[in-house]
């Protein structure tokens, strides 16, 4: 029984070691990349980096997705698994500039 | 501004939207207005707060902290408007039912009361929050002048709040014999539609399952971002492409609200009782 405790407790170390985190930084009010391709029919763990001194949001009405990304920190967002084609997102704080698109492919 | 005007006018109107519905559902009850200025005070209270610790929030479990803090806020809220419903409906039958019951519905009415303010205020949280970040994310910016910045919001919160306030009017407008049905009926669908948001958030977090994303898409029809879908995001909880697990939340409290009423409406009409 422990052990089996012990293997579900491990279970989520697995999958992130399985799927590699993808980065989307934010700097200047800009996304980079702002084109950001991922593999279709999988779940990703997009990883929003916010370098820039003001909080931004991550924004997309494609992926149903909002999550505040207070100044100078990271924070995980959780995407898919996505049917292949362009999903665009927005910094909403700053719609302007930051803006991007994530293709599953 | 109007980007600052338009947001705050978004966030405004959802809020007053829930604060319109309330205040007339329970506009039978005597100093409902004291309990729905305390809300939306202690929420505004409440948002400056959140605003403030965003970054400590966020940075909670993992980072997901916000997504938890969110849908913890929505989850008490759906519970809350569930009650009120279910409440609602056994106490429409005590309204017409023997005197002798009156010591017990004002007591019950104080509780009733109370889960009014606490609805409301969680609604003026966690709007009343995204705005206040959003604003100071705008000023801090630098590019846009910190007195444009809040005058456009002030006529967001102005207008948001005229809506809200139009749409009361128009509740009160209902015949008594449906106004208690017309309102149960929107508070069902703003409960049902937080359920909806609630199961997103955690999706985001990745702590349930998003079973089919999408189920549907009606992105091209009546997309989420169009004044129409706005709308209805803010009053029904409508999402044109949502996740399979959004639907069950949204079916399960669509489902189990009305049974509820139901239920207590038996009950209190049995003669046993």
């Amino acid at each position: 029984m422990r052990r089996l405790l012990l293997m579900l407790a491990l279970l989520p170390c697995l999958a992130v070691a399985a799927d590699p985190d993808y980065v989307l930084t934010i700097r200047d009010h800009r996304f980079v990349p702002a084109e950001l391709r991922v593999p279709a029919g999988k779940k990703i763990k997009l990883i929003v980096d916010n370098q820039d001194a003001t909080a931004e949001e991550f924004e997309s009405h494609a992926l149903n997705r909002e999550k505040v990304i207070p100044p100078k920190s990271k924070a995980p967002v959780f995407i898919g698994p996505l049917k292949p084609g362009q999903y665009p997102f927005v910094g909403e704080f700053h719609e302007k500039t930051a803006n991007g698109v994530i293709i599953a492919e | 501004m109007f980007g600052a005007a338009i947001i705050v006018l978004r966030e405004t109107f959802e809020a007053a939207l829930l604060i319109g519905i309330v205040a007339a559902a329970t506009r039978s009850i005597a100093g409902r207005g004291r309990w729905v200025a305390g809300g939306v005070l202690a929420g505004l209270a409440g948002a400056c707060v959140v605003a403030a610790l965003t970054g400590q929030i966020a940075a909670l479990f993992d980072g997901v902290g916000q997504e938890l803090f969110n849908a913890t806020v929505l989850g008490i809220a759906v519970i809350l408007l569930g009650c009120h419903n279910v409440w609602m409906s056994a106490h429409g039958v005590e309204l017409s039912a023997e005197a002798r019951q009156m010591g017990r519905d004002v007591s019950d009415g104080r509780r009733e009361l109370s889960a009014i303010l606490v609805v409301i205020s969680l609604a003026v949280l966690r709007e009343g929050s995204e705005t206040a970040l959003f604003l100071y994310g705008l000023m801090s910016n630098g590019e846009v002048a910190a007195p444009a910045v809040l005058s456009g919001g002030a006529l967001g919160l102005l207008v948001g709040a005229l809506l809200g306030l139009l749409l009361y009017a128009g509740l009160l407008r209902i015949p008594m014999k449906w106004f208690f049905r017309v309102t149960s009926f929107l508070i069902l669908l703003l409960a049902a539609g937080m359920a909806s948001r609630m199961a997103q958030f955690l999706i985001q977090a990745d702590m349930i399952p998003g079973l089919a994303s999408p189920l549907w898409d009606m992105s091209a029809v009546l997309p989420t971002n169009s004044t129409a879908g706005t709308f209805l995001h803010a009053l029904a909880g409508y999402d044109a492409a949502p996740m399979g697990m959004q639907v069950l939340f949204y079916a399960v409290a669509l489902i189990t609200i009305p049974a509820g009423m139901w239920w207590v409406q038996r009950s209190a009409s049995s003669p046993s009782r």
